[in-house]
This record gives C-alpha cells, sequence and structure tokens, in this order.
C-alpha cells in the first residue's frame, strides 16, 4: 500500500459519502412530512393538504432516486478501497448493513410504487399506509446505518481475535454507547433540514404572490416543527457532546482545540489551531465556560491532547472550524425561530418581505449543518476507523496504488459533477412551476408505473425524439 | 463452540448463489436491452424499449446490493479479496450504472442534452455488462493471495481469457433483453429483436465452446474436476441439453407465435452456464485458496442474519413478483412512458 493511495482513498470516500449524504438528509424528513400531510388529508379531507403532497412527492422522487443511485455505489467502496477494514470488522457490522438492505430498502421500494402512482388505484387507507410505509423505511435505514456508525466510533459487545472483531452480544453491538445519541441527533438534522426547505419554497412563492394559501400551510407547518426541533436539537448536541467527551476524549479535545489537561478551561471562540506548537493562536477565549458547558460544572477537568501520544492526535483544525460552522448554523437557526414568532405576533409573518427573503437564503443551512457535523465526527475519529482499536492506515487495501485511486476518483468526481447539478436543476424547475394540483402521474403502459423517478412532468411540450 | 452451533455454510451458500442468480437474471435482460437500445431501428422503438423496462429495473439492481452485502456479510474473506482485485471493473460497473440510471429520468427531463443521454443510456448498459463480464473471467482465473489479501496489482484481472468473458457476457446479456423485447413487444419491433436475439445467440454459442475448451487447459485443477471419475457421469450431459436448449432457442425465434420461449430457453442456457462455473468451483469460494468454510463469517454473525433472512427473504420475493405482475403485458406505444 502507498501512502498516497490512503489519503486518496480517504478523499475519495469523503467525496462519495458526502453527496450520498446530502440526499437521505433530504429524504428522511420529506418522506415523514409526506406522510403526516396525507394523514391530514385522510383525515380531515381537504385539498390542500392532497395538493401540497403531491407537490412534495415530485421532488421527493427525484431526491429518492438520486440517493438509491449514489447509494449503491457505498458498500463496493468497502470492498474496493478499505478491504483489511472490511475483513476485520464484517463479522460484526457487515449483518448491520445487510439487514439495512433487506429491511429498509425493500420497505421503500415496496411502498414507493404505491405511494408516487397508486393514488387512484388503491383506496385511500392503503395509500396512507405506503406513505407512512415509506417513512418509516428511510427511518429503518437511517437507524442501522447509524449504527454501524456509531459502532466505528465507540465499539461494544465484541471480542478482538488475531486483529479481527467477532460479535459477542448484538444488543450491545447495536445499541453501543454513541449510538442513541448520533441517532436522535441525525434524524432530528434531518427534519430540520428539510423543514428549512420547505421553508425556503413557501417564502419564495409568498415573495412573488403565488399559490399563497398552499404556501402559508407549508410556512406554518415548517415553522411550527422549526420551533420544536431547533432547541431541541442544541439540547441533544449538548448530550451528544458529553457522551463524546466521556468516549471519545481525544475528538473532543480536538473539537475544543484543547492541548493541555486543565480544570476551568475557557470556550475558545475562535483561533487558529496550531497542531504543530500544540497551542491556538488568535485565540478569543470565555473564561470557565468550556468546563462549563463540557462537565455542567465550572471547576471540571477537561483533558488535552497532550494526554496522548501524537501518532493517536486526530487533525485539528479541520474538526474545530466544522464544529464551530455546525453550531453557528444552529444559532442562526434559533434566530430564525425567534424573528418568526415576534412576527407572528404582530401578524405579519407571511408579508415581511425581509423575513421571507432570510427565509429563502436559509433554505440550504441544514445541509450545510449536516455536513459539517459528519466531517467533525469523521475526521474528529482520526487516525482510526474502529476507535482506539483499527488504525485508518491499517484499513486500507494493500493492492492499491496511488494511481489506480488516483484515476477512480477523478471517475467518481466527473460523474457527480454533471449528474448533481442536473438533478437539482429538474428539482428547482419544479419548484418554479409549483403545487399546480395536478395529482396524478401520467400512466404508463399495462399499467402504473412505480418508477421513482418519473414522477415530474414532461420538462416541455416540444418532449420530441431525436435521434441518439 | 462448534460442536453446539451447527454448520450454515450451506444455507448461506445456497442464499448466495440463488441471489447472485437472481441479480444476473434480472438485471440480466434490462441491461440487455439497453445494449440493444444503442442499435434500435428508429426513436418510436427506442421509446418504447425503454418503456418496457422502465417499471422494474430498479428492483432489479436492489439485488446487486444484497449480493454483495450477503457475500460481506456471510463469507467476507472472499468479499475483501474479490473487490479490490477487480477494482476498476467494479469502478467502471458502478459508475456506468449511475449513468444509465439517471438517463432514464434526464432523458425525459433534460430535452436540450437527450441524445447525450441516450448515448449514456446504451453505452452505460453495455460497460456495465462489459465490466460484469471481466470481474467472471478474474474470477475463475483466481488472484495473488498474500495471507488474507489480494496481493496482486489491479490491472491484473485484465487477461485476454477476462476480456473474453467481458464480450461473451454482452452477447449473453444481449440474447436475454432480446428475449425480453420479444415478449414484450409485438410486430415489427418483434421481428427486429428476433434478428438481435439469432446474432446474440450465435455469439453465446461460440463463446460457451471457448469457455469450454480454454477453461481446462488453462487449469489444470478444473480439467480435473471435470474428467474425473464420477464427476464426468454428472458432466457428460451438459454440453447434451446445452445444444438442445440453444435449438430449441433457434426454432423459436423463428416461430411467431412464439412469444415467450426466446426467454425461457435463453434463461434455461444462462442456468446451465452459471451451475457450469459453481460446479467448476466448488468448494472453493476464492478459486486455489480458499474454501467456502474457510471464508466463512462466524457462525454468531450468520446466524443473527440468518434468522432475519430466511423471514424477509420469501416477503421480498413475493413483492417482486407481484410487482412483474402488475406490469405484465404487452408494451403499447399509444400510452407514453412520460
Ligand atoms: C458506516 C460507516 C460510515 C458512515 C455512515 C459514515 N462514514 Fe465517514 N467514514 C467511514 C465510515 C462511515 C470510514 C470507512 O470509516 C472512513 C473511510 C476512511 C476513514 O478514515 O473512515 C470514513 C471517512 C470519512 C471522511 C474522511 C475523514 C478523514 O479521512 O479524515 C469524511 C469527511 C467522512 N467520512 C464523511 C462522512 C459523511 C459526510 C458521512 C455522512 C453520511 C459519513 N462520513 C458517514
Ligand atoms: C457508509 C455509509 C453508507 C452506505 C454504505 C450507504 C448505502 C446505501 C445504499 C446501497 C443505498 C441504496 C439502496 C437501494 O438500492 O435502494 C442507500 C440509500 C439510502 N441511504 Fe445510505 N448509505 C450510507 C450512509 C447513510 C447514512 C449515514 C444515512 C442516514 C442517516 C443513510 C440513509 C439512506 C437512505 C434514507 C437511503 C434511501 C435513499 C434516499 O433516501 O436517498 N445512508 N444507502
Ligand atoms: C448547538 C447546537 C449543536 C451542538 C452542541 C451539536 C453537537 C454535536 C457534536 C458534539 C457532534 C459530534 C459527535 C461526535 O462526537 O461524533 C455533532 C455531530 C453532528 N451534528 Fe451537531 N450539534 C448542534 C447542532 C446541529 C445542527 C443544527 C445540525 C443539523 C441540522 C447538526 C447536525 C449534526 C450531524 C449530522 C452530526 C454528525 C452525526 C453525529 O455524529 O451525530 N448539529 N453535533
Amino acid at each position: 500500500m502507498s501512502p498516497s493511495a490512503l489519503i486518496l482513498s480517504r478523499l475519495q470516500f469523503a467525496w462519495v459519502i458526502a453527496w450520498h449524504i446530502l440526499l437521505p438528509a433530504f429524504t428522511i424528513g420529506l418522506a415523514s412530512y409526506i406522510a403526516v400531510l396525507e394523514v391530514l388529508f385522510f383525515w380531515r379531507r381537504e385539498k390542500i393538504y392532497l395538493t401540497v403532497s403531491s407537490f412534495w412527492t415530485k421532488i421527493f422522487a427525484v431526491s429518492f432516486g438520486m440517493g438509491v443511485v449514489s447509494g449503491i455505489v457505498m458498500p463496493f467502496l468497502f470492498g474496493t478501497n478499505w478491504s483489511r477494514f472490511s475483513d476485520a470488522t464484517a463479522n460484526v457490522l457487515a449483518p448491520l448493513f445487510a439487514y439495512e438492505g433487506l429491511m429498509a430498502f425493500f420497505l421503500e421500494a415496496a411502498f414507493l410504487g404505491v405511494l408516487l402512482f397508486g393514488r387512484k388505484l388503491v383506496p385511500a387507507w392503503a395509500h396512507v399506509l405506503a406513505a407512512l410505509m415509506v417513512a418509516g423505511g428511510t427511518l429503518l435505514s437511517a437507524f442501522w446505518i447509524l449504527a454501524a456508525n456509531s459502532w466505528m466510533q465507540t465499539p461494544a459487545g465484541f471480542e478482538l481475535v488475531n486483529g479481527r472483531f467477532f460479535p459477542k452480544d448484538w444488543l450491545q453491538i447495536i445499541f453501543n454507547p454513541s449510538f442513541p445519541y448520533r441517532l436522535a441527533h441525525m434524524v432530528v438534522a434531518s427534519y430540520i433540514t428539510t423543514a428549512l426547505v420547505v421553508l425556503g419554497v413557501a417564502a419564495f412563492y409568498l415573495r412573488r404572490n403565488r399559490f399563497l394559501s398552499e404556501s402559508r400551510l407549508m410556512m406554518s407547518m415548517a415553522l411550527g416543527l422549526l420551533t420544536i426541533l431547533v432547541p431541541l436539537q442544541v439540547l441533544i448536541g449538548d448530550l451528544h457532546g458529553r457522551n463524546t467527551l466521556e468516549y471519545q476524549p481525544a475528538k473532543l479535545a480536538a473539537i475544543e482545540a484543547r492541548w493541555t489537561t486543565a480544570s476551568h478551561v475557557p470556550l475558545t471562540l475562535f483561533a487558529l489551531p496550531d497542531r504543530q506548537a500544540a497551542k491556538n493562536r488568535y485565540a478569543l477565549d470565555v473564561p470557565d465556560l468550556g468546563s462549563l458547558i463540557l462537565t455542567h460544572d465550572r471547576n471540571g477537568t477537561v483533558r488535552g491532547l497532550e494526554d496522548w501520544p501524537r501518532s493517536e492526535w486526530p487533525p485539528v483544525a479541520l474538526p474545530f472550524f466544522t464544529f464551530r460552522i455546525m453550531v453557528g448554523i444552529a444559532v442562526l437557526m434559533l434566530i430564525l425561530v425567534v424573528a418568526s414568532w415576534w412576527l407572528r405576533a404582530r401578524g405579519r409573518l407571511y408579508t415581511a418581505r425581509g423575513f421571507l427573503r432570510l427565509c429563502e437564503l436559509a433554505s440550504p443551512l441544514g445541509f450545510l449543518a449536516v455536513l459539517a457535523g459528519w466531517i467533525t465526527t469523521e475526521v474528529g475519529r482520526q487516525p482510526w476507523t474502529v476507535y482506539g482499536l483499527l488504525r485508518t492506515a491499517d484499513s486500507v487495501s494493500p493492492s492499491l496504488t496511488g494511481t489506480d485511486v488516483a484515476l477512480s476518483l477523478a471517475g467518481y468526481a466527473v460523474v457527480y459533477l454533471i449528474i448533481y447539478p442536473v438533478g437539482i436543476r429538474h428539482m428547482y424547475r419544479t419548484v418554479q412551476r409549483g403545487p399546480s394540483g395536478e395529482t396524478q402521474p401520467e400512466l404508463i403502459e399495462s399499467g402504473l408505473s412505480e418508477r421513482p423517478i418519473q414522477a415530474l412532468p414532461s420538462a416541455t411540450a416540444t418532449d420530441r425524439e431525436t435521434p441518439p | 463452540m462448534s460442536a453446539l452451533i451447527p454448520d450454515f455454510v450451506p444455507l448461506w451458500t445456497l442464499i448466495l448463489v440463488l441471489g447472485i442468480f437472481f441479480y444476473v437474471l434480472l438485471d440480466g435482460f434490462d441491461l440487455g436491452v439497453g445494449i440493444l437500445y444503442g442499435f434500435a431501428p428508429d426513436a418510436a422503438s427506442r421509446g418504447l424499449l425503454m418503456n418496457s423496462i422502465a417499471p422494474i429495473w430498479d428492483g432489479n439492481e436492489t439485488w446487486l446490493v444484497l449480493g454483495g452485502l450477503a457475500l460481506l456479510a456471510a463469507f467476507p474473506l472472499a468479499f475483501s479479496i474479490l473487490l479490490p482485485a477487480v477494482y476498476f471493473p467494479v469502478l467502471v460497473m458502478l459508475l456506468a450504472l449511475v449513468f444509465r440510471g439517471v438517463a432514464f429520468e434526464f432523458r425525459y427531463k433534460d430535452v436540450p442534452h437527450r441524445t447525450f443521454w441516450d448515448h449514456a443510456f446504451s453505452y452505460g448498459s453495455a460497460l456495465a455488462t462489459f465490466s460484469q463480464g471481466i470481474v467472471i473471467g478474474a474470477y475463475i482465473q483466481g488472484f495473488k493471495i498474500e495471507g488474507r489479501q489480494f496481493a496482486g496489482s489491479s490491472l491484473d484481472c485484465f487477461t485476454p481469457f477476462s476480456l473474453f468473458t467481458g464480450v461473451a457476457l454482452l452477447f449473453g446479456y444481449g440474447l436475454l433483453g432480446a428475449g425480453w423485447i420479444i415478449l414484450k413487444t409485438e410486430g415489427s419491433l418483434q421481428e427486429w429483436a428476433r434478428r438481435q436475439a439469432r446474432r446474440c445467440l450465435i455469439g453465446v454459442l461460440i463463446a460457451i465452446g471457448i469457455v469450454s475448451v480454454w477453461t481446462p487447459l488453462a487449469d489444470p485443477d478444473i480439467a480435473h474436476r471435470w474428467f474425473a471419475w464420477p464427476r464426468i457421469a454428472f458432466f457428460s450431459p451438459v454440453p447434451l441439453v446445452t445444444l438442445l436448449l440453444a435449438i430449441w432457442e433457434w426454432r423459436s425465434l423463428g416461430k411467431s407465435s412464439a412469444h415467450a420461449a426466446p426467454f425461457l430457453a435463453a434463461v434455461g442456457l444462462f442456468v446451465l452456464s452459471y451451475s457450469g462455473i459453481a460446479i467448476s468451483l466448488w468448494p472453493m469460494i476464492v478459486p486455489h485458496r480458499f474454501t467456502l468454510w474457510q471464508a466463512a463469517s462466524s457462525p454468531g454473525t450468520q446466524l443473527f442474519l440468518l434468522t432475519g433472512t430466511l423471514f424477509l427473504l420469501p416477503v421480498i420475493l413475493m413483492y417482486t413478483s407481484w410487482s412483474y405482475w402488475v406490469f405484465r403485458g404487452k408494451v403499447r406505444a399509444d400510452i407514453g412512458y412520460h
């Protein structure tokens, strides 16, 4: 194995999964939102729920399809680039991945067709059921994949024989120490991400005086959810951080840029961490606050990186900054939520143009926070793939050369840079067209289509054939 | 501990063999349709071809994920040796599948670049198929291994033999695809598919012949396995059955009343070739090196996953058959896909 094969494989994994995670982050929330709208429609029989649900279902179809395509790549990367990791951990991790496939992907696939195309084919209750099942499938997906990821962060329930991990207790493996926090944090993050997109789209219409009643519904649902979830996310984040302090103290030291072990540690709002010199430059510190937040005690002791040999230090600057980006975005979201209460109390929620513009601008914030959070988590875990037990350098496939991986990385780069912009443009066009009220995508031959991404209406009327 | 726990390896072998076979069969015919798509006579038939697989290709590809994950879970050693060894074919396959998958949709939405997406669809299908053929060929030939890891270079998998199996699979999936088109269409398009099927059949038969001579010559282990008594007794009917199937295929292609037979005969040819490979390798899962038992995951792992699989797999099969049932019948041009 050459050193460049290692670093390029890491880059490649990060590139591919970072694109992938954007879609689940959105579809987990959106599937639940659609399910809620369908239940409301079933219960209250008001057409507006149907209109809004059908509109988001079209967007859901595109993003779900792209999520599937980008997801198929991922398990193969474990084999091609991380073969020693696969050999060492498969006995413990592979069943978790396999259960994700068997339970979640199956459930989604089975009911997606009915959700997208079956409204007129099946009884109303069955359609609601389909929406609930698809939402349940995405949540099961998150359950299993995060169980696997959390086990890599805080391994439990295994025994190590000749460098390979073997299962001892499946309940401990699945419900490992960081799993409940990570699952809660990620699911809430997905809901927030989706709510911000819904909010932004509603604001987009309100500013242009289009689809007023639909937009008000979307906006009020999204803000209602954000009002509960953003503060909740801050709380979960705090608990998650304290879990990290207990189980991955070196990661936490990197996140907070703490070099020495001390009590009364300050909270460093900003600094340029210098890993070489093991100190912070241009630090902006708030005295004692670090101890207070992390240990809930002003005198609390927080361990610094000096407690570990340098060979076990994670990178510091990257987790330090991405963590601050995530928390900074949480603060922006809180401000947005508070502003919305204030405007609602004055009856100007749907008309204050400045606020609507802010809502539009805020719609990608969830995606940014999710990426920032994952980079914090994954880079902070370095230099390990299984925390404290299996090094990243010992995980990579020994046969690969730097050239091999450079070529494959270039391939993934080119393909994703073509696919994603085209997909995003389709979703944007659907948004521009708006919730037209049409609920049934076109029929297709010998039955109804159940393919995911075709729920969009045709792009133009001149949809003619041109020979290839 | 092993005394108390039963041996799950045979059951997992069966599940894996079935899972991979479902993938080869199901995605095989829709990749085949994609390959033939590039040769379709006109725009209207291209529309029909795409319609004939649009509702089901997605479910078909899920078997790829299931197959990969089942291999990882049940025989992790094989997974971690095979995948680095076929690094580039797998890469090309994945990228081709991504392109081909989105082409279904973007072709209709991205009108200014429709030609591009049409090409993405047919070249994507062909490249994915060719790569899978290389994987099979490289796998049969075996890998350079040190300890528990592949120790060769990422280019080792490109040999004359594996390139040949790559081309052979193009004909094989083409035959399945043409059989599917015959099943799903009528009139002149069906006639066209019958002609394509004959071409593919000739290719397939030549390929089967060459592989049957080449493999035992190149690999004394396999030669020994084939020709040693008593196996020869089991093997000798295989060429005969193959021949009978080929004749049935050829004749049903000429009969305009035979709609399902060409597809069924093609499936039969695949079953034979597939089991031929399986029997040649048994009981090795990493040729020349590791048996199924040596590569298996721990009994605890296999049992944990088996519990759920035995329950979930039948449910998945039921769903798959149901969705095929929903889309049964001929594709028609009057109701457009979009
Ligand atoms: C189940 C496993 C799993 C899951 C769910 C994730 N990761 Fe991960 N990640 C890994 C398993 C992994 C890994 C296989 O363990 C890598 C590859 C190399 C490494 O060091 O860890 C890794 C590395 C890795 C790196 C490079 C870190 C470095 O090398 O310094 C980044 C930036 C991410 N991941 C980002 C993500 C994102 C955005 C995820 C959101 C879904 C994510 N990871 C989920
Ligand atoms: C190493 C990490 C990951 C791997 C190997 C992986 C693998 C996959 C695969 C193979 C698919 C497509 C399945 C199909 O054929 O239908 C998929 C889709 C999906 N994945 Fe991932 N995934 C990873 C990370 C994640 C994470 C972290 C989440 C959520 C927290 C997630 C949630 C989903 C969901 C909800 C889908 C359904 C499609 C969609 O909603 O876009 N995945 N994933
Ligand atoms: C003040 C608010 C927040 C705090 C204190 C916080 C805390 C944390 C911590 C400590 C981690 C790293 C966990 C580890 O050790 O691996 C993390 C990860 C993460 N955060 Fe946050 N977070 C906050 C807000 C947010 C918001 C608003 C989002 C998205 C909408 C978000 C999304 C994520 C994601 C996706 C991860 C990676 C997955 C995980 O490890 O849970 N966070 N967060």
